[in-house]
């Protein structure tokens, strides 16, 4: 028990600390640490647990606690959500201390424009690897084309999306 | 000089929290923004936006780094405790509920209806993050070799499966020496 909650915390603290460019890059990392190696859930179920986190109040990165919670109940819920948010706010906290003198360094545009293609890099991988990483049919690649596409280019609210894609399966029964 | 009121640290965590349970389904920063400087005053625009340009930098979720760096701004240590707090604490209690729901519904009634309406939600909610991507290279790609790089970080991790830890330290030095060069001309 306690061996898990040790995994967890340095899954989620190193990964905390590399999540350039919002929190959802580091999902493909998640994935392969929770079903390939520790085999904590199954795919379907952290594709699941992707949508419910996606759908639900809150931060995006809060898919780490549920991975915990399975791992290793309320205690690995805790632990995976410690290690997911507070050492990138203590990072966040000193940089901001220096941030407004630092905003006249000509340094700071090189590393905002060098940071960007990562972060975009990251997003993207997180869509690749969850719609690869699953046993997904021909419908679900339909619904999710269909949601990139109008979510990149109109403005239609995600939760509509969402609400869309949920029922288009339960009408159709899959 | 205008003088801006500090916020208390009940005021602080109170309006993040409002902020982290009211934004389903992502979208939070325009939240932020109408919370912190239209309702509040408590920053204008410029500063909103300097933190915003951190929180994306810095690693982390976009919008608790903000909420950490107006934290910081407004009330130092204790103001950034009050916004993480408040935003992420009300989530975490509703999150705890929300799996043990999901984890514990094996063998009951109604399971197999909502496998279904969940891989209906992450169908689209894959769809959302490709979405945020293609807004994301719209709003900040211009060159062909950021875009390089990009794609790089997304078929290394997304397709080939590289650990993050593998690519990052090679692609972020390939990037910025990039960056700075393309400054240089």
């Amino acid at each position: 028990m306690t061996e898990v909650l040790w995994q967890l915390f340095w899954l989620f603290a190193l990964l905390s600390m590399v999540a350039f460019g919002g929190g959802a890059g580091v999902i493909p990392d998640i994935q392969r640490a929770a079903v390939d190696v520790h085999h904590w859930l199954t795919a379907k179920e952290f594709l699941d647990i992707f949508a419910i986190s996606r759908s639900a109040p809150g931060p995006g990165s809060m898919i780490a606690v549920y991975v915990g919670q399975k791992a290793a109940g309320v205690a690995g819920g805790l632990v995976a959500f410690v290690a997911m948010f507070i050492p990138s706010s203590v990072v966040v906290h000193f940089v901001a201390l220096g941030w407004d003198r630092a905003a006249r360094k000509p340094w700071r545009a090189v590393v905002e424009q060098a940071l960007a293609p990562i972060g975009i890099g990251m997003t993207f991988a997180t869509g690749l690897s969850l719609a690869h990483g699953t046993e997904h049919a021909l419908l679900s690649y339909a619904i999710t084309a269909a949601a990139t596409l109008i979510f990149a280019f109109t403005s239609v609210h995600p939760i509509l999306l969402l609400v869309a894609g949920g029922s288009l399966l339960l009408l159709t029964g899959g | 000089m205008q003088t801006r009121a500090r916020p208390s640290l009940l005021e602080l965590s109170r309006s993040f929290a409002s902020i982290g349970m009211s934004s389903f389904g992502g979208g939070m920063t325009a939240w932020v923004r109408r919370e912190i400087v239209q309702r509040r005053g408590w920053l204008d625009d410029q500063q909103f936006l300097s933190g915003y340009a951190l929180s994306q930098l810095v690693p982390g979720a976009t919008n608790v780094n903000l909420a950490v760096f107006i934290g910081t701004q407004l009330r130092g240590v204790p103001g950034a405790l009050a916004c993480l707090a408040g935003l992420t604490g009300p989530p975490l209690v509703s999150t705890l509920i929300l799996g043990s729901l999901y984890f514990g519904m094996h063998g009951m009634p109604g399971e197999a209806s909502i496998s279904l309406a969940l891989t209906g939600l992450g169908a689209v909610a894959i769809g959302l993050n490709l979405g945020t991507g293609i807004r994301l290279a719209q709003s900040s790609i211009r060159r062909v070799v950021p875009a390089l790089i990009a794609a790089t970080v997304a078929l290394s991790v997304g397709v080939a499966g590289f650990p993050l830890l593998t690519v990052l330290p090679i692609m972020i030095p390939i990037s910025l020496a990039a960056a700075w060069w393309s400054r240089r001309s």
